[in-house]
């Protein structure tokens, strides 16, 4: 089945209120171009499941978060994402905030088709006074352990990005971590990826491994081909992060006027193609 | 050698934290933790595990600053979702940055503040409320206050003693604040009550200088020591292996 689609396509598919898992970690190989076309849609009030990092705070900055479920939001090489930030203290949206570990949880609950999954983090902690919907369960068996039984956090879209992919879905990483990207595509009702570049699926080999096959066209719907689809975020060994433009993106969260600027010439743009343009003639004029 | 410094102090420090772990992931948040968890598998501890920082377990010791050393040698590959599988296993030791620490070792790096609204954000919970379940965890302090050595923290991510000991022994059974290193001293939890307890205090730090940048009432060791200074050949390896460009005193400065 050939299932190439288009991000608008995609983002088509979204409706107000829908929960959207989206796969990679911090500022690294992130679906952007699939969150940049989100940012050009009407669609609001998201659910946004993350291990988070500028997806998050482009979606909070734009207003089309209304809850968060995450363990943290980062730029890795800036650590606190300022987007984010800005929105989290202006008390921008609910704030459902995990240990990172019992998002994973979460997560392969609902890839389970399990109402939860029990684990030990999380007890003790302010995660279970800020999540007060958190359950405990008890161990049925001698031992008695009263832990908590993490929700399955199911997910109405889940967006991810690989290096490779073929026309029916089947996706390959060639970085050096996957990262949870398997669990949002098998924990969602719709599952779309992008990737750098769509190959023959008998040239998988030609660029990594077989363990590098984590996504299979079954946990698949829809395939974007997205040349530079993660920037700025990092896509070994595509290309590594874009720290000036992250400099840049984070800067334009000093005030009103600096995300103004910052929309205007690299958000508010009628395509991904654009936005690449904008990109490029920002970097020729930086040098 | 010349003298140490007060970076290098906490480094060695740091480094004895680690002492008798075995073969454990030594994970760590900081440049001076860098160094001590580096430091002491160079040293007493040779046989810690150690990533690169990203998703590789590295068999030689890189630098923090500098050249890195050029082909490292792999020996097993770490990405996220087998760190969690490991530091549920419990085999491992973290060391984190504390912005908000008590004195049963309650622990915040998640925001400061109301959680609905926070004054400031955060890292967030990040991996804090599993590790200090599941795992052996220390702390790391660059700069000693009362605005981190707090009465109570304003949002609970690591789990201290008292917590803890609520839980009941089932669930903590795993749980140890091993120790809080601060650029004035030493800290452990080993009062009948589990409170923080000065151990050492760095050379040159007098015991008023701890209690006015202290919150709350610290206990102290009835055989308060001084923080043992790093010998020749640590300090060697701080300096002209671990951390050539000299990163370690950039971080205690800020």
């Amino acid at each position: 089945m050939d299932k190439r689609t288009t991000a608008a396509a995609v983002v088509a598919e979204l409706r107000d209120g829908m929960t959207l898992g989206i796969g990679g970690w911090g500022s690294r190989r992130k679906p952007m171009a699939l969150v940049r076309e989100i940012l050009r849609s009407p669609v609001r009030d998201l659910t946004v499941v993350s291990y988070g990092g500028p997806d998050v705070g482009l979606l909070c900055a734009a207003g089309k978060v209304k809850r968060l479920i995450y363990g943290f939001v980062s730029l890795d090489s800036i650590p606190l994402e300022p987007h984010f930030r800005r929105a989290r203290q202006a008390g921008a949206f609910e704030a459902s905030e995990l240990d990172e570990g019992m998002l994973q949880w979460g997560l392969y609950a609902a890839a389970c088709r399990l109402p939860f999954l029990p684990t030990r983090a999380g007890l003790g902690s302010d995660v279970m006074r800020i999540n007060p919907d958190l359950k405990l369960v008890r161990s049925p068996y001698a031992d008695g352990e009263e832990l908590v039984a993490m929700p399955a956090i199911e997910l109405d879209v889940a967006l991810v990005h690989m290096n490779r992919a073929d026309v029916h879905g089947n996706g390959q990483f060639l970085g050096p971590d996957p990262y949870f990207d398997d669990l949002f595509c098998t924990a969602a009702r719709r599952r779309f990826l992008s990737c750098e570049k769509i190959v023959d699926t008998r040239d998988f080999s030609k660029h990594g491994s077989f363990h590098t096959l984590k996504i299979h066209r079954a946990m698949v719907d829809g395939v974007v081909e997205t040349p530079g689809g993660a920037h700025f975020t990092e896509c070994p060994p595509d290309y590594g992060r874009d720290e000036a433009f992250q400099k840049e993106y984070a800067a334009s969260a000093r005030d009103d006027d600096a995300w103004r600027g910052f929309r205007e010439r690299f958000l508010e743009l009628e395509s991904e193609d654009a936005y690449q343009d904008a990109v490029r003639a920002w970097r020729g004029a930086a040098r | 050698m010349s003298g140490a410094t007060r970076a290098e102090v906490c480094a060695a420090a740091v480094a004895d934290a680690f002492r008798g772990d075995g073969e454990r992931l030594a994970s760590s948040f900081g440049t001076v933790p860098a160094i001590g968890a580096r430091l002491a598998k160079l040293t007493f501890a040779p046989d810690l595990l150690l990533t690169d920082g990203i998703a590789m377990l590295l068999a030689d010791v890189q630098p923090v600053s500098g050249e890195p050393k050029p082909d490292p040698v792999v020996e097993g590959w770490l990405p996220f979702r087998s760190v969690f599988d490991l530091l549920w296993s419990g085999r491992r030791h973290v060391v984190m940055v504390a912005s908000q620490i008590d004195r049963f070792g309650n622990h915040n790096f998640a925001c400061i503040g109301p959680h609905a609204k926070p004054k400031a954000q955060l890292l967030g919970m990040r991996g804090a409320p599993g590790n200090t379940l599941n795992h052996t965890t220390s702390y790391w302090v660059p700069s000693h206050s009362p605005r981190v050595f707090v009465e109570s923290v304003d949002v609970c991510s690591g789990v201290g003693y008292d917590r803890a000991a609520a839980l009941g022994p089932r669930t903590s059974r795993f749980h140890e604040i091993r120790c809080v290193v601060s650029n004035l001293g030493v800290f452990d939890f080993a009062t009948p009550d589990r409170r923080m307890r000065l151990r050492s205090l760095h050379p040159g730090v007098s015991l008023d200088e701890v209690v006015a940048a202290t919150g709350f009432e610290l206990a102290v060791a009835d055989d308060l020591a001084e923080t043992r200074r790093p010998t020749e050949l640590e300090l060697r390896l701080i300096r002209e292996v671990l951390d050539p460009a000299g990163a370690r005193e950039r971080e205690l400065a800020t």
